[in-house]
């Protein structure tokens, strides 16, 4: 078979037209969302949102805006496609996920339309190489319907006081119960498990709490299973927002600040377990 | 009960519970008048360790309310242990550490304040129980070895991750030797590779043993009182009578004992282990040029403090006939070990007694006299 050498499609007939200096500024953002192996890209003139879904109860958005990019257009918005995360995720960091200082991976990625498949084009050092990903059919998102004006309770937190209890979760507990409260206990996570139950409680005053506006006693329970994935998030991220709304819909806003001291915005939100029955002490 | 542990001591509570936790799958956590005891046994029963953490510990100890009998209770380790999950954050974020138990919900609960006011409370379920109490006296054992933690700790590091038993004798020109303990049924990979620690007796801070004694005992156990000392900066003493009775390792300061009693294999290891078998085996003066490492040589050479002697054998059965019968046929009386059909680590570990193993073979002096095969410090429940 003849090597004909790959051309990008000329910019006229692309959809999507995105260029990175840094490759890992799109990676590390699509790496706090990959739980799952399928995600749903939706792009504007604005950026691109990555949506991964789980079990109807859980979705996570990634915002990459158009400021990350040091080329981004989009002609007819909006562009839609869903893809495999997991193999664009492989193909980001084909030259190695770790970075070694002073050598940047490139990238420009094209997306012609319907049908197409997501062309990459990664550069390191003078080396190029061309990946086209398969996009398929999208798939319509969840919408939560999480507005701020039916926020009842919200707190930012510096990430560092939540990675700790994320990562030692006690899994043999279903749930992880929130408390959000304006009085004692102000912010408390809760887990029962077999050997027992655990609560790490946040006073309001403490130096973690970047600010804290709790207007009702709130408990609710979220499968810790569903909740587990977003510790992929805070781990990258500097700080995060914790809101809940009327109906004890969760939101979780992480902010992730990249190489180049730009920041981006990963969401999760996840809906309440049943009624919490009368609580444990 | 009630007591909290304040600062470094915190760390300190946290390493006692993951050397624990090498042994046992259950916790025995009782306050005693003259300190907290942490308490724990294998499920063979063939490893029991305790500290007890004196009243100066802590900041606060009180073991029992005014009036009542100090509660004794037994939780899972794993329970226990998940509080002290990561030594690191213990040491950055954790100020201070309560543990008390709310006897109207059953729950021994374990308080940890943080860093930045953030509160971490555990309620465990824990079953009350007996007193878990060894059998056991250093004082009768007649060999004793103490030294640094660190100097043990630097000796086991060489030793596989996989292996199960190690050899700890004395030597010629009395070093202390840690060997490999080579199970019959282990698989070629563990079998194919003997490794040797020699130390020299000026590392020691008491050596009360003559050459030629040894014992073989479980590393994993070891291994877990070792890291707890060497982060302690402690000494360990190891107090050892005659194969197959129970060893005693332990440390002790002003604010805490640790004592670790394991049990000993009671056959003699094969031949090919003995400590001074290689200077036996040679009575022929062409054995002198074979490649297998001359003890003596290590023993008088000057490389200070630890040395390792490797001696690759391959581990099949048809092999494990020694280089010397091959080389020099008249003289196999000696050093044969194929007939012995030993039954040791499993046995031993056990808490059933075997029959000691028809040995027919001479033996080298060393071991004309294995001891009987007894229980290894049979925990017994103290009534009340």
């Amino acid at each position: 078979m003849p090597l004909v050498p790959q051309r990008a499609p000329e910019q006229s007939d692309c959809g999507l037209v995105a260029s990175l200096d840094n490759v890992r500024n799109l990676s590390t953002v699509l790496k706090a969302i990959h739980f799952r192996d399928h995600a749903t890209c939706f792009a504007t003139k604005n950026g691109i949102k990555v949506t991964v879904e789980n079990a109807k109860c859980v979705q996570a958005n990634a915002f990459i805006q158009a400021g990350i990019f040091q080329e981004f257009k989009v002609q007819e918005e909006p562009v839609t496609f869903r893809i495999n995360l997991t193999v664009l995720l492989d193909c980001l960091s084909i030259f190695g996920s770790n970075p070694v200082p002073g050598n940047l991976t490139a990238l420009r990625m094209c997306y012609q339309g319907y049908g197409y498949p997501l062309m990459l084009f990664l550069e390191e050092g003078g080396v190029v190489t061309v990946c086209k990903i398969s996009t398929q059919e999208p798939e319509e998102t969840l919408d939560f319907d999480f507005c701020s004006t039916n926020v009842v309770n919200k707190i930012i937190l510096q990430s560092e006081g939540l990675r700790e209890a994320f990562s030692e979760l006690d899994m043999t507990s279903e749930v992880l119960q929130i408390t959000m409260s304006p009085d004692k206990p102000y912010f408390r996570l809760s887990t029962f498990g077999n050997a027992g139950s655990s609560h790490l409680d946040y006073p309001k005053d403490s130096d973690l709490m970047e600010s804290f506006h709790c207007n009702q006693t709130q408990v609710n329970r979220y499968k810790i299973s569903l909740l587990k994935p977003s510790t992929k998030a805070l781990v990258l991220s500097c700080k995060v927002s914790v809101r809940t709304d009327n109906r004890g819909f969760l939101s979780l806003q992480y902010m992730i600040r990249n190489e180049d001291g730009q920041v981006c915005f990963v969401e999760y939100y996840c809906c309440p377990d049943e009624e919490p029955p009368e609580s444990e002490s | 009960m009630k007591c909290l542990v304040a600062g470094g001591n915190v760390k300190v509570l946290g390493k006692a519970v993951h050397s624990l936790s090498r042994i046992g799958d259950e916790l025995y956590l009782e306050p005693l008048e003259d300190g907290l005891s942490l308490r724990t046994v294998n499920s063979s029963r063939s490893a029991y360790a305790c500290f007890l953490f004196s009243p100066l510990f802590f900041q606060l100890y009180q073991a029992a309310t005014p009036g009542q009998d100090p509660p004794r209770c037994k939780i899972l380790m794993k329970s226990f242990l998940s509080v002290f999950r990561s030594p690191v954050m213990l040491e950055k974020t954790v100020e201070k550490c309560c543990i008390s138990i709310n006897e109207r919900s059953s729950r021994l609960v374990v308080q940890l304040h943080c860093k930045y006011g953030v509160r971490k409370t555990h309620n465990l379920s824990f079953q009350d129980c007996e007193s878990l109490q060894a059998v056991f006296d250093p004082a009768s054992c007649p060999h004793v070895l103490r030294a640094p933690a660190k100097v043990l700790g630097e000796a086991v590091l060489p030793f596989p991750p996989a292996l199960a038993e190690v050899t700890l004798g004395i030597g010629r020109g009395r070093r202390v030797i840690l060997r490999s303990y080579q199970d019959e049924e282990a698989d070629s990979t563990v079998k194919a590779m003997v490794t040797e620690m020699s130390i020299g007796e000026e590392d020691f801070q008491q050596l009360q043993a003559q050459e030629g004694v040894a014992i073989t005992f479980c590393l994993k156990e070891f291994r877990g009182l070792l890291s707890f000392a060497e982060s302690a900066n402690l000494s360990l003493s190891i107090h050892f009578d005659t194969p197959g009775r129970p060893a005693i390792f332990a440390i002790s300061d002003c604010l805490l004992d640790g004592h670790f009693v394991l049990a000993t294999l009671s056959d003699p290891p094969p031949n090919s282990q003995d400590l001074l078998s290689l200077e036996a085996r040679r009575p022929a003066p062409q054995l002198q040029a074979h490649s297998t490492p001359h003890l003596d040589d290590f023993a008088s050479d000057d490389i200070d403090s630890y040395m390792i002697a490797m001696e690759t054998t391959v581990g099949s059965e048809s092999s494990r006939t020694l280089p010397s019968t091959s080389l020099s046929p008249g003289l196999q009386p000696l050093c044969h070990s194929e007939e012995e059909e030993e039954d040791e680590a499993e046995a031993e570990l056990s808490t059933v007694p075997g029959t000691p193993p028809a040995q027919e073979v001479p033996l080298p002096v060393l071991w004309l006299h294995p001891g009987p095969r007894t229980l290894p410090a049979a925990p017994q429940p103290r009534a009340g």
